[in-house]
């Protein structure tokens, strides 16, 4: 069936490409064998019908003009050659490497099939690549995200969804609907920022934790995307709320590398711990609470010394590990 | 009559079947409009490459060659009106080598549906965000051209929608570094890295012979020949810090291969240790992170280890491999009882004199709080 209708596709889009005057119902009829081999009008016009909007669906311009024949003005078919095909673009070596470097940034991603589909059309012309310029680089991106290409429909076209969704911090499992505005890649995870409608905000969602389905919930272009919306400038923003404050800890000597990379100052053996030279490392945190998990696992290595809730977050998770862990083997 | 192809079309025949990824998604039939779409691409690349391995292009048009085939059968049965023989596609394979003529109706390919643009120009903008990554001049180069092949139906769909789906690839890719190394690929030279291995707190000093530089789940690493351990080691640019561009060939040895990331970067080894975490609800995200061997609902009672913790009601049971001891022991100590190490015991030992020493040390540490 499907190798059936794909022939007679086929031939529907050569015929039309291949006029130069638009043809009317009649002369396609005529023209393609499997509307030939129709037996009623009905049957054909249903066929054609149907046929002429899937093609439209894939892209192709079939256009539609009045013909003037003998006694009324007919529809006539044709694909618009210059609008089907892509034009002579003429692409550079170097252009060519790098479109390939970019439709292989999504090949283990949803996305994998159109770009290299793209890709292919716009190297049939066999240019050679030059690669030079970008040797031993490749670019990744996953979507591992079960919701992920309902979710970036739903982007692209606007549509308002439903689904439910688990929190971080709380874990707790809620149904949600949203406005999708923007979609986008962070630190390897993908974000949907929207319009949260019950909660009358602005807001961002990892798509890894929507659960089950992404159900619609209205009309596609129901209503407007604000027009400088940035997804990543929203997603970063949300990641670092509050002024920063400045840190302290006491760090055992060769120990908390990360952390004396991004310190402000380092101050060896400047600090004590029981009868230990200790180092004094200092530095700038927006996210007290981030800081404290950080700093926590460091475990007997380190040992905060302010701001009071800093060092107050890290004794809780330190005690919270014990608690857990105490009583030998669980 | 009906004619068909001689061969049914395989099962292989989605070009978006990515192998590797672990979405569960199905590959579904092909439908009727999506051969029709492959078949309008395949037929100019085919004409462009007369000749071709009939191997080598199902290759690289990612179908299988019976499928290949199939579509060459369908071809063959297509052309311009009348019917005539010479009104039909010709296309001939017999000697393994594709041969297609008499196509001109649609030897130009259809121009870029929406999901085609937007997956090109997406991926170009993140190429071009990448600090000193490719040349700004190709890229831009590249993105106008791409605007003339879009078709008019897909067009404003694909300007609306492309600014609003972005990937960051840009963050921890450290400029200065990415430039050293790139520099070092270009020019084959052995680079001196200082790299940082925080889950053992070590600061290590080591020469390697570069092979690639490749971004993946969000971070940038370089693959290379590390002669310190005298193995092909996967290094993430946010850890390295400082890079020096030795005057000495940088050339792998010939038994260096890359790996293998399309299942992704983090692959553990027979002898990793197997760690059993009882999980709070509020650590579920744990699961997300990290590559997990089984993941499951904690079924355990209320007065199983853990479950004064959180665990045990709507908690997790995750079993992971990790090589690495000291990372699973600062992964428990910042989840501050969130997470239980259930298994081996001897490490929730060590997690407990662990988070005890750092408490004594609170007491014993100038200036006191």
């Amino acid at each position: 069936m499907v190798a059936a209708k794909t022939e007679r596709l086929l031939n529907l889009v050569i015929c039309l490409l291949y006029t130069r005057r638009p043809l009317t119902r009649a002369q396609i009829r005529t023209s393609v064998a499997a509307y030939a081999a129709t037996t009623s009008d009905e049957a054909f016009e249903r066929m054609f019908e149907r046929d002429k909007e899937e093609l439209r669906e894939l892209g192709i311009p079939l256009v539609t003009e009045q013909i003037d024949t003998l006694f009324e003005d007919e529809p006539g078919y044709r694909i618009d050659r210059r609008e089907y095909a892509v034009p002579e673009l003429r692409l550079a070596p170097d252009e060519l490497a790098v479109l390939a470097l970019a439709s292989r940034t999504w090949a283990q991603a949803s996305l994998g099939g159109p770009a290299a589909q793209a890709l292919r059309k716009l190297a049939a012309d066999g240019v050679e690549r030059d690669e030079s310029s970008i040797i031993g680089i490749e670019a990744r991106v996953r979507t591992i995200e079960p919701a992920f290409d309902a979710v970036r429909a739903a982007v692209v076209e606007t549509c308002p969804i439903a689904f439910t969704y688990r929190t971080n911090r709380s874990g707790e499992v809620r149904e949600r609907h949203v406005q999708p505005w923007g979609l986008a890649s962070w630190h390897g995870r993908w974000y949907l920022t929207g319009y949260d409608t019950d909660r009358a905000d602005t807001r961002v969602f990892r798509v890894g934790r929507i659960e089950g389905e992404v159900r619609r919930d209205g009309v596609p272009g129901s209503y407007a995307v604000p027009a400088d919306h940035q997804p990543r400038a929203l997603i970063r923003l949300q990641a670092r709320d509050g002024e920063p404050v400045e840190a302290t800890a006491l760090v055992r000597p060769g120990a908390g590398h990360a952390l004396r990379r991004r310190a402000t100052s380092v101050a060896p053996g400047a600090g004590r711990v029981a009868d230990a030279a200790w180092d004094v490392v200092t530095l700038p945190t927006a996210d007290v609470e981030a800081l404290a998990d950080e700093l926590a696992g460091y475990g007997p290595d380190l040992v905060a010394t302010a701001p009071p809730e800093l060092v107050a977050a890290v004794v809780r998770r330190l005690r919270g590990a014990l608690a857990a862990h105490e009583g030998g083997t669980p | 009559m009906s004619p068909r192809p001689a061969k049914p079309p395989g099962d292989k025949s989605r070009p978006d079947k990515a192998l590797g990824d672990r979405a569960r998604r199905r590959p579904a039939p092909e439908s009727a409009t999506d051969r029709l779409a492959r078949l309008l691409t395949m037929v100019p690349w085919l004409l462009n490459r007369q000749g071709i391995d009939i191997e080598q292009a199902a290759a690289e048009l990612q179908v299988s060659r019976e499928q290949l085939e199939a579509d060459l059968a369908l071809l063959f049965l297509c052309g311009t009106p009348g019917g005539m023989p010479d009104d039909l596609i010709e296309a001939d394979w017999e000697d393994g080598r594709v041969y297609l003529g008499n196509a001109e109706a649609i030897s130009r390919p259809l121009r870029l549906g929406r999901d085609e643009a937007l997956a090109l120009i997406v991926a170009l903008r993140t190429l071009g965000d990448i600090p000193g990554l490719t040349e700004r001049d190709a890229l831009d180069r590249t993105l106008a051209k791409l605007e003339d092949a879009i078709s008019s139906a897909a067009a404003p769909a694909v300007a609306a929608a492309s600014d609003r789906i972005q990937v960051d690839m840009a963050e921890g890719a450290q400029g200065e570094i990415l430039a050293a190394l790139r520099d070092a690929l270009h020019r084959r030279r052995r680079v001196h890295l200082r790299y940082l291995v925080p889950a053992r707190d070590e600061s290590t000093e080591r020469d390697v012979d570069l092979m690639r530089l490749t971004s993946a789940e969000g971070r940038w690493y370089v693959e290379g020949w590390c002669h310190r351990s005298a193995a092909v080691r996967l290094f993430r640019l946010d850890r390295i810090e400082a890079v020096t561009v030795l005057d000495v060939p940088g050339e792998p040895p010939q038994q260096a291969r890359p790996r293998d990331l399309d299942a992704g970067i983090f692959q553990h080894s027979p002898d990793d240790l197997l760690v059993t975490l009882a999980l709070a609800p509020s650590a579920a995200w744990v699961a997300d992170y990290y590559p997990h061997v089984s993941h499951e609902p904690d079924r355990r009672g209320p007065d199983a280890p853990g479950a004064g913790a959180g665990a045990g009601a709507g908690g997790t049971i995750l079993r992971l491999h990790t090589a690495d001891v000291a990372w699973l022991r600062r992964l428990v100590w910042r989840l501050g009882g969130q997470a239980v190490v259930l298994e081996p015991a001897a490490l929730a030992a060590e997690v407990a004199q662990g988070a005890a020493a750092a408490l004594t040390a609170y007491g014993h540490a100038e200036p006191v709080h």
